[in-house]
């Protein structure tokens, strides 16, 4: 298989690689470490230049306004977007925009008029609401949030933790039991005004990042007309899969970026510093930290880019992105852990970015489905049946 | 737990700052009524953490200001709640953090 990038794909990368060197990484020198945003004036600024490049909105599909750039081309942009302090859990600063929650192409058109085309301008932001305090790797089953109905509306009751945004959110998608069967065949998807009464957010939860802090939600007798019944009743664990199969691909390639960027950091530093009258680059120990890295970074590169072709194909791609997200996050641990080392006491400061994504990039391991969790998918696609 | 800071507060003089490391945090400011007008945070670009951003303070603000704050790693999401709890509290922020902090902020219902 030929991984060699088209003149086209390697202009883009080279382009987005100077926009984050150039734009973001010097606002960043002025940021606390820490921080999630750049000031409002240089987001509006920076998003005007994307506009220009043709990149805003990658994901968003062509018929409704974003850019027509295959999966491949968007995954190898995302290594590229990840390279900066802030880059694993907020790339640029989401100046090129985003497809926003991609379950909403396929919602009715009273949906889309109210969530999705707000979205797409800007005027909107949303939430997932999937994971609940009774467990996050088994939604189908872990899901106790009920909804009941009651003429033609229905009545939500229930708490959602880990959810990111939902603080800052207008809508979100909330998913909840509509009926006895205990399994993933009973889950409805359901559209929620933030505004509605009933909807609360608790608290943050703080965790590991700062940035994109998660927050618990609890749902109180929250009424929501059947018209925001997202996809069918009972079987609104298909949209939560597809949504969490798609968006593995881009959360390996985040990782995989940041590990890039932190091996670049490396490969400066042992050319530079001495110890015991020679450079770093001179030993073994070093030079096998440096090869471990790059066996990381290009085995995980690769499999995310066989995910994201298969997904440009219209192959099946569920092993693919789950084998990507498993071996993105374990090697990006790895890679910045070893980069760490090699940088010694500088690599524990906040002067430099390593050890945000030292902390960031253990989240990794767990969010969006655990390691294991991607092993069982992988068992379950590769040998089939559900060993239940 | 209560996610609110809950401590009492301390005159911002020097002998109740001394003991303060400089670790990072976040921290309050009150009036004489106890009525917070600022939060604050020591991040990663604070010299001297919590200790060197109330001593600034104190070089700024009048006499009979009060304090408390928090040691917390997660300063920046400790903030951020803190900002929403002023704000579901009191149904604005403090005019001070208006002027400096200019993002969304986000909504919290916590009770009480």
């Amino acid at each position: 298989m030929d991984y060699q990038l088209t003149e086209e794909q390697q202009m883009l990368v080279d382009m987005v690689r100077r926009f984050v060197r150039t734009e973001i990484c010097p606002l960043e020198d002025n940021l606390d470490p820490d921080a999630g945003e750049i000031a409002p004036e240089d987001s509006e600024r920076l998003k005007e230049m994307t506009k220009k490049m043709g990149l805003y909105g990658l994901g968003i599909p062509p018929e409704f306004g974003g850019p027509d750039v295959d999966v491949t081309t968007q995954t190898l942009l995302s290594f590229e977007m990840a390279q900066h302090r802030a880059g694993l859990y907020n790339p640029c600063y989401n100046v090129f925009g985003g497809a926003g929650l991609a379950q909403l192409y396929e919602a009715t058109d009273m949906q889309k008029e109210k969530y999705l085309f707000p979205v797409l301008r800007g005027e909107k932001s949303s939430f997932f609401g999937l994971t609940e305090p009774s467990g996050g790797s088994d939604p189908g089953r872990a899901i106790q949030t009920r909804a009941v109905q009651d003429g033609d509306d229905w009545i939500l009751n229930g708490a959602k933790i880990f959810i990111s945004g939902a603080d800052h959110a207008d809508f979100g998608i909330l998913f909840a039991r509509t009926s006895e069967d205990k399994t993933r065949n009973g889950v409805t998807c359901f559209l929620v005004d933030t505004d509605m009464p009933g909807f609360h957010v608790r608290r943050v939860v703080h965790t590991l990042r700062s940035t994109k802090y998660a927050t618990e939600i609890q749902i109180e007798n929250l009424r929501v007309p059947k018209e925001n019944i997202l996809g069918e009743l009972n079987k609104g664990f298909a949209i939560a899969n597809d949504r969490l199969s798609r968006y593995r691909i881009p959360y390996a390639a985040g990782c995989i970026g940041v590990a890039m960027k932190a091996q670049e950091m490396a490969i400066d530093y042992v050319k530079i510093r001495e110890t015991f009258g020679g450079l770093l680059a001179s030993r073994q120990a070093i030079q096998w930290m440096i090869v471990d890295n790059e066996i990381d970074i290009r085995t995980s590169r690769h499999v995310c880019l066989e995910a994201a072709g298969r997904a440009d194909r219209g192959d099946d791609f569920r092993t693919e992105a789950a084998m990507a997200k498993l071996l993105g996050s374990e090697a990006g641990g790895r890679v910045v852990d070893r980069v760490m080392q090699i940088h010694g006491g500088y690599g524990m400061t906040k002067d430099l970015p390593l050890e945000r994504w030292y902390r960031e990039m253990r989240i990794r391991r767990i969010g969006e489905g655990p390691s294991e969790v991607q092993r069982l998918v992988m068992a379950r696609n590769i040998i089939g049946g559900s060993f239940h | 737990m209560s996610i609110r800071l809950e401590k009492p507060f301390q005159a911002l003089t020097p002998e109740n700052i001394e003991p303060i490391q400089g670790q990072l945090g976040v921290y309050q400011l009150a009036d004489a009524k106890g009525e917070v007008f600022y939060i604050g945070y020591a991040g990663g670009r604070s010299l001297f953490g919590l200790n060197g951003e109330l001593k600034r303070e104190m070089e700024e603000q009048s006499k009979g200001t009060q304090f408390r704050c928090e040691v917390n790693m997660q300063y920046i999401s400790r903030y951020e709640e803190l900002l929403m709890l002023h704000k579901y509290d009191f149904g604005e922020l403090p005019e001070r953090v208006l002027s400096e902090y200019p993002y969304k902020i986000g909504v919290l219902s916590p009770g009480n």
